[in-house]
């Protein structure tokens, strides 16, 4: 709050963000009505900044805009040309480390990796593809694990951790070796607990975590981003809370 | 969740690890490293049982399990011998001894012989640049190695003799000091710079009143603690870890922090490549390290201390902790030291376990929590929330080294030496092409071309200061001064002569990055391997102008978006090479303006060698100008 009680503000892009104590830019942003173009980033958990989709720049200083907190007056610059270069590589980069052959994949249309890309307008790969042996896991009678799509993004792990209370998933290995791993001994999903009604099934933004049997219930063409860009629906699952009321 | 107990072979012997560490989560990286020793690495079954007894998740243990070079969770031989893979050992022929000892012992490099005894395989600079080729075997150091030795190694692996009952000159490892100055020359018996510290505030008032004007109208004069911090700040001294921040400062921000305990930790990861001051410093002036950390809790206030050493050290270990046990013994350590009530203060010794990261700091105290070391967000920092999100100080060696001189002897004093934005002295590890590799200690202001002089370098081409992230200079440079405001040092000062190929120094360093890149950020995980990609497909003359582009558009985006330094860093050597000898790149560079990376006629030839086959149509044809050009190339 100012002194005159107004609700504090920052700059995106010229335009005046509302934020409440303790929001990050990306947050306040959102919930503001604007779109800062993301993958790791999701409402409901506390942001962590791997992917690096939504880096922008406040004073000269470019960093991750999900993990920044929000400061009264502070001008943060999102859509320039070199930021949104960064992006499309960023997503290139994230094309070419899995293997992602959209036309058969269950999520196409639904995927958030495709949609953010298209969106940036990233038309090709550009980068020489690593095609790394990633074996699924179709051990679960209801759920199959396809790491070959994973972002590493980590919304699972937090899910898993922090909302369904279990730990099914976790990231081992480092470098372009870090993977996903689950909670059982013999390294399967059925030996785990997880549940198709946990969080951690449904938050993965990409083609790993799926459902069997209804894969393609909804055809390719009539799913969510086949409608409408990510950039103008992001808004619509982000809470939209009102402007922080003036403190008494 | 925590899992239900499982059976495991291996329980009683697990639960002693277990216990020894208090059966705290924390300590995990610790935990994990003393089983592993019990059967040379750590089976799932030791996994489930260690997550059972640490009430933790399982894919928690095997996901830090998995973050370390040195934590194996498939079988990994009962010797494994690993060889120092920086270029300083490869230019010492590291890699003609790795295929020797391969040879004589009938494995291949990276897999595990048959009868599960022995593996040889590369890692990380083990920090003996001073006396390369190293290796290390199941984690002991092994330094100066040559054909006899290695012959020496392989006779005793195939004997299946214990480790510890191999021949100790093996081990031995070299200071190998050159030049000294304050610090490497100072005779401070233990506890004589925390007396100095805590008779400060009593002499302050005399101080006061000499001639030194410039005090004058002070008020109330800072005791003991602050006056101590006082000093500190008035050396000017900048941290030696690299990034050269005021320790004054730090130490001011953490002991002004709120928090109910707090933190001294020592970063002793000193995994730069080329690097190995840490080492020497850790095995002759241990006493001078501990003094330091110890003066860092009196001026802050700290009770607890850590100091992680990198796993590649692990033979300082038992020393290091020795002297720790001798210093609580003599009331260095412990509650009310030298009779101060208050003065509580403890250090416990951390083992690394192969992990680069692990030397940023915040990565560091997430290792020290038992964490995969990945690099926190920051704000907030260590000094405000650091290991268990209390205020905490973290500082390298050196700095605590030259801490507690300057507890000692008085900051003006230290802001003597050297030059005014960079006081004091720096320990310089020098190798490579040289006649007296080793340590060379240097008032901050010298000149490259000194140290070149002193260390007997000849036809010197390049020298890579502060390792593969700091800085690469060529012969025009050589009067550039070794100080924050020019060329800024960690201390690694690795030599090239002219006889080198600076392209491959690069393609080595680009090697290193990937291996070490932590994987959090996307920026730094794929960009660290496509890195290493262009640079071997330049080494295997596929390379053209595009891959050169594809270098510094990369190295925009790791500047502006990795998380940490590492990322921010790992372009360095690849455009300070392309800057000043970009003729080693040249004349590897294909004149296209672009090629594939995948060889389409070269991925045939595997069928080709099945089939018997070699004549023309089992080759792809190549039709226009250019692309023979390609087919053509490596040919006269
Ligand atoms: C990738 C990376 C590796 C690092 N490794 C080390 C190291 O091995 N030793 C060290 O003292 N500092 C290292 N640092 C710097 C530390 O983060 C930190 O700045 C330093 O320990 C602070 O101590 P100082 O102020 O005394 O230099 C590293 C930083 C990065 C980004
Ligand atoms: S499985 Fe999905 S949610 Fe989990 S890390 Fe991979 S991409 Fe993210
Ligand atoms: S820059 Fe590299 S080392 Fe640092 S956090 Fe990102 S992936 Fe990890």
């Amino acid at each position: 709050m100012t002194a005159n009680g107004a609700a504090d503000v920052f700059l995106l892009d010229g335009e005046p963000i509302p934020f409440a104590p303790g929001q990050t830019v990306m947050q306040a942003a959102l919930a503001a009505g604007h779109y800062i173009p993301h993958l790791c980033f999701h409402h409901d958990f506390k942001p962590h900044g791997s992917c690096k989709v939504c880096t922008v720049r406040v004073d000269g200083a470019t960093t991750a805009s999900c993990t920044l907190p929000a400061q009264a007056g502070m001008s943060v610059e999102c859509k320039a040309d070199d930021l949104e270069e960064n992006r499309r590589t960023l997503v290139q980069m994230l094309f070419v480390e899995g293997n992602h052959f959209c036309p058969s994949c269950e999520k196409s249309g639904n995927c958030l990796l495709q949609a953010v890309a298209y969106d940036l307008g990233v038309l090709d790969a550009d980068l020489d593809y690593f095609f790394p042996s990633r074996p699924l896991d179709a051990s679960h009678p209801d759920l199959l694990l396809d790491f070959n799509r994973c972002i590493l993004c980590e919304l699972c792990v937090r899910a898993s951790a922090e909302v369904d209370g279990k730990h099914v998933f976790a990231l081992s290995g480092r470098g372009i070796g870090k993977h996903l791993i689950v909670n059982a001994e013999s390294g399967r999903l059925v030996d785990t607990t997880v549940a198709v009604t946990d969080k951690a099934v449904d938050v993965c933004p990409v083609g790993v975590i799926i459902r069997k049997r209804v894969g393609f219930a909804v055809p390719i063409g009539r799913r969510r981003f086949d409608a409408r860009p990510v950039s103008a629906q992001a808004l619509e699952d982000a809470p939209r809370r009102a402007p922080p009321e003036a403190a008494p | 969740m925590v899992d239900a107990a499982p059976p495991s072979p291996n329980v009683a012997r697990l639960d002693a690890v277990v216990a020894a560490h208090g059966a705290r989560a924390t300590e995990l990286v610790q935990i994990l490293r003393d089983a592993q020793a019990l059967d040379g690495w750590l089976p799932p079954a030791t996994i489930t049982y260690l997550a059972h007894r640490l009430r933790l998740p399982r894919a928690r243990v095997e996901g830090v399990a998995g973050f370390y070079a040195f934590l194996h969770l498939t079988p990994a031989g009962r010797y494994r011998v690993l060889f120092s893979d920086n270029v300083t050992d490869r230019m010492a022929g590291s890699l003609d001894l790795l295929d020797r000892l391969c040879t004589s012992l009938w494995i291949e490099r990276g897999k595990v012989s048959e009868d599960g005894l022995v593996s040889v395989d590369t890692t990380s600079c083990t920090g003996m640049g001073d006396q390369a080729p190293a290796i290390l075997v199941n984690g002991r150091a092994i330094p100066r190695m040559t054909p006899e030795r290695v012959d020496a190694v392989a006779e005793l692996i195939r004997a299946q003799v214990d480790l510890c009952e191999w021949p100790a000159d093996l081990f031995a490892v070299a200071d190998n000091v050159h030049r000294r100055d304050v610090l490497l020359d100072a005779i401070v018996a233990p506890g004589d710079a925390l007396r100095a510290a805590i008779a400060r505030g009593a002499r302050e008032p005399e101080r006061a009143g000499s001639a030194r004007s410039w005090r004058e109208g002070v008020p109330a004069l800072p005791q003991g603690p602050a006056a101590t911090l006082e000093e500190i700040k008035r050396s000017n001294l900048r941290g030696r870890g690299g990034a050269g921040f005021t320790t004054g400062l730090k130490w001011e921000a953490c002991r002004t922090a709120p928090g109910t305990t707090r933190y001294v930790v020592c970063n002793a990861d000193e995994g730069e490549p080329g690097t190995f001051k840490d080492r020497v410093l850790l095995a002759r002036h241990a006493d001078l390290v501990l003094e330091g950390m110890t003066v860092c809790a009196y001026a802050i206030g700290a009770t607890q201390g850590f100091v992680y050493l990198r796993g590649e050290y692990e033979y300082l270990a038992a020393p290091l902790r020795a002297t720790i046990a001798r210093r609580r013994a003599a009331n260095l350590l412990g509650t009310s030291i030298l009779g101060q009530r208050g003065f509580d203060f403890d250090v416990v010794l951390h083992l690394g376990a192969g992990a680069y990261v692990c030397g940023e700091e915040s990565a560091l105290i997430e290792s020290l929590e038992g964490k995969r070391g990945v690099p926190r967000n920051r704000p907030p920092y260590p000094v405000t929330h650091g290991y268990l999100q209390q205020p905490t100080v973290v500082n390298n060696v050196e700095t605590f080294c030259a801490a507690a001189l300057i507890a000692l002897n008085g900051g003006d004093w230290y802001r003597g030496l050297g030059t005014p934005r960079s006081t004091g002295t720096k320990l310089l590890c020098v190798s490579g092409d040289c006649a007296r590799p080793g340590i060379y200690e240097y008032p901050f202001g010298t000149t490259v071309r000194q140290v070149l002089a002193d260390c007997g370098a000849e036809r010197t081409q390049a020298v890579q200061v502060s390792g593969p992230s700091g800085t690469c200079i060529g012969a025009a440079e050589f009067g550039r001064k070794l100080a924050f405001e020019d060329l800024p040092t960690a201390g690694a000062f690795m030599v090239f002569d002219d006889t080198r190929d600076m392209f491959e120094v690069a393609r080595n360093f680009a090697h290193f990055f990937a291996h070490e890149s932590c994987g959090f950020c996307t920026p730094c995980r794929v960009g660290t391997t496509l890195l290493r990609n262009v640079m071997d497909k330049i080494h295997g003359m596929r390379g053209s102008q595009h891959d050169v582009d594809r270098i510094r558009r990369l190295n925009r985006l790791l500047q502006a978006s990795s998380h940490c330094g590492l990322g921010h860093t790992a372009c360095n050597p690849l455009l300070d090479t392309l800057k000043r000898f970009r003729p080693a790149y040249e004349r590897r560079l294909q004149s296209l303006d672009f090629e594939p990376a995948f060889d389409l006629d070269g991925a045939l030839a595997r069928a080709r060698a099945m089939t018997g086959r070699d004549d023309a149509s089992a080759h792809l044809a190549e039709v226009d100008e250019d692309a023979s050009a390609v087919a053509g190339r490596g040919q006269p």
